[in-house]
């Protein structure tokens, strides 16, 4: 590994921010106690449980008691959807997207083998969504509608708004992934009508282990974990009181820094893209850029190959991530770049880049000098040209 | 992050002979830009016929790169006829191995070197295509040769292996069933059984891809984009050209007519008169 390091790949996970260590620290020693207990060790954690929940709940405008805590975004989003259809077996059919997170594709995907209609909405070359496909797709037998708000790889932000008032008004449950998009754009429980949502820690600066369920006062699910009657009785297990407070105070960083830090974000990001579609020949950025995270850059080099960059990449200290098919384990290029029609050529040489706060302007022109080089070295390998 | 060894790291990081012999004496090409791996080897003999020179470009991951210049170390000093007994676990063996989902590198390097050696000897490298004529996976464009032959050298047993050592059966899944077949019917199936058929074009898929490529930028796009629409080249699958159309093209009612009339027809004049072309959907 080379001496200085850059991280750039926030949308897979981030570091847990200082002052969210020092938040939890106390409840490894001291604060001990089980917030269900009656005496003073379990009072004096039980207060800190609510406040975390408040913080929660605050970053997105919700009510304390619509919030349950989890242990990631998987969870949340099994818990979602597995909780409306148990609570409504006769409904069969559920309406997600192509580009959607394993935690939900692959959990659709199980539930049309056992029997359930799943309707995948396709997405346009920028990656985005046909509201008219969703109108036309929904039908008196849909359960759940389930979208994500903003997309893992290229940072797509969804209309979620008008979709879910849409399906809203038909009185369908509407549910959110909305791990990407909590802490870095601003989401309103009391605008948007979503019944669900689903928030990880370790994306806003908590760390992993921890994630959120929002459900909407009214709404009944039916648990995935049972037992106790921690959650209200809709998560049942020994609340994680470290984690918890943790994310509380993940969650009141992001919210108080979502103007300034994101702006600041956004410029690095926008500089960062600017040149290397400037100097890098024939790259191209993948996504619609007018509805965009603004961390996120997905960009494909022609003629070179995304695992071979990152290779590079991180051998000067930078770390990325890629669509191509060499880096998934699975032998199969990223399927949001399919389903946007991204030609096999571009898929395998792109390259996703996420920033958060912690990055500066010199990691943003290390970056590029280095990507630069990577990109002129792997071309001299390659056997395609443009001449 | 895969667990390569030190030894792929090393030839990746410093790849050996990288680059293409001007009028070698063999050159094979394998793979293609679509399935995100592809390689170019050439070669010069000595005046003792043996491989004096060797060099590859590889569009690829790392395993790939490393590959190829594992082959290239490996060939040098050795006879054509040394060269051919080479197989994809020799060149992995080199390497001090290779990451199961990973194999297909080194059997890409095989290919290759088959192909170059049987170009050096003049044969018509599209015979041994025709070998390769029945593919197996749609996905990746591989043939029951190609698997038949990974599953003898490798002894593979199961579906997931022949996916590890070829790619064929890592995407859609659907030829799965027909793996199987090859697996259970391996032993006893001569590799000569699949019928050849004739091809006309003699270029090498990479070639083809270029060449097409070319094609639609020169002929093609400059017409389509007067209309504010664009095409891209999506994958190539034997002679079937599957593009995407973009922009007005793709709500032109008239597409149909745009890709069998012009763009097919163009295709079939500069490229090869068996082209057929496919809208991705």
């Amino acid at each position: 590994m080379s001496e200085r390091t850059v991280y750039a790949d926030n949308n897979a996970t981030t570091m847990v921010a200082p002052e969210v260590k020092d938040e939890m620290m106390p409840f490894f020693t001291d604060l001990y106690g089980n917030p269900s207990s009656m005496h003073i060790f379990g009072g004096q954690v039980k207060k800190h449980l609510d406040s975390a929940r408040e913080k929660v709940a605050s970053l997105i405008n919700a009510e304390p008691s619509e919030i349950i805590f989890t242990s990631c975004g998987t969870e949340s989003d099994n818990t979602a959807i597995n909780g409306i259809l148990a609570a409504n077996p006769n409904k069969k059919h559920i309406i997600t997207t192509r580009v959607e997170h394993p935690a939900i594709k692959n959990l659709c995907q199980t539930h049309a083998s056992n029997g359930y209609r799943v309707t995948e909405l396709s997405v346009d070359k920028t990656g985005q969504i046909d509201l008219d496909e969703l109108r036309e797709s929904l039908d008196e037998d849909t359960a759940i509608v389930s979208m994500m708000w903003a997309n893992n790889e290229t940072g797509v932000i969804f209309p979620i708004d008008e979709a879910a008032q849409m399906v809203k008004s038909k009185g369908i449950p509407f549910h959110s992934d909305a791990v990407q998009a909590a802490g870095k754009i601003s989401i309103d429980a009391k605008k948007t009508p979503f019944d669900l949502l689903a928030i990880s820690g370790h994306k806003l600066h908590a760390p992993k282990g921890i994630g959120v369920l929002y459900v909407r006062k009214g709404t009944s699910i039916s648990p995935l974990i049972v037992g106790g009657h921690q959650e209200n009785g809709r998560r049942a297990g020994t609340e994680n009181i470290p984690y918890i407070a943790g994310l509380g105070k993940a969650c009141e960083i992001a919210l108080q820094n979502m103007d300034n830090k994101q702006s600041q974000i956004r410029q690095m990001r926008d500089r960062l893209e600017k040149e290397l579609l400037e100097k890098a020949i024939n790259a191209s950025v993948n996504g619609d850029v007018h509805n965009r995270l603004p961390n996120t850059t997905n960009i494909s080099f022609k003629y070179i190959e995304g695992e071979s960059i990152l290779l590079l990449l991180s051998a000067q200290g930078i770390a990325a991530s890629s669509g191509s098919a060499c880096t998934s384990g699975s032998l199969e290029p990223s399927h949001v770049l399919r389903a946007m029609g991204v030609p096999f050529t571009r898929v395998h040489g792109s390259i996703r880049f996420s920033l958060s706060q912690f990055n500066t302007d010199e990691d943003i022109s290390f970056i590029v000098d280095k990507m630069l080089a990577i990109e002129k070295r792997l071309r001299e390998i390659s056997p395609f040209t443009d001449d | 992050m895969w667990d390569y060894t030190d030894k792929v790291k090393d030839h990746f990081f410093n790849p050996r002979n990288v680059g293409k012999i001007e009028n070698p004496d063999g050159i094979g090409e394998e793979g293609s830009l679509a399935c995100g791996d592809s390689l170019t080897l050439t070669f010069k003999l000595g005046e003792d016929k043996k491989i004096k020179e060797a060099k590859f470009q590889t569009f690829g991951c790392g395993s790939a790169i490393a590959s190829a210049s594992a082959l290239t170390e490996i060939i040098i000093g050795k006879t054509l006829e040394e060269a051919e007994k080479i197989t994809n676990n020799d060149i992995a063996d080199f390497l001090g191995g290779l990451p199961d989902e990973k194999m297909h590198c080194s059997v890409m390097g095989r290919e290759a070197l088959e192909a170059a050696i049987a170009n050096s000897r003049g044969e018509d490298v599209s015979i041994l295509r025709e070998r390769h004529k029945n593919v197996v996976c749609q996905c990746f464009g591989i043939t029951d040769t190609e698997i038949i032959k990974t599953i003898k050298e490798n002894q593979l047993k199961t579906v997931q292996e022949v996916i590890n050592y070829t790619k064929a059966g890592g995407g859609c899944k659907e030829c799965h069933p027909k793996i199987e077949e090859l697996l259970i019917g391996t032993m006893g199936v001569s590799e000569d059984t699949a019928e050849p058929i004739p091809q006309k074009s003699r270029m090498t898929n990479i070639q083809k891809i270029k060449l097409i490529e070319e094609i639609l930028e020169r002929e093609i796009r400059p017409a389509l984009k007067s209309d504010g629409g664009d095409i891209d080249l999506i994958d190539l699958d034997g002679n079937k050209v599957i593009v995407a159309l973009r922009g007005m093209c793709s709500s032109c009612p008239s597409s149909n007519y745009t890709l069998k009339e012009y763009v097919e027809t163009k295709l079939k004049e500069f490229v090869s008169d068996d082209i057929e072309v496919e809208e991705d959907k």
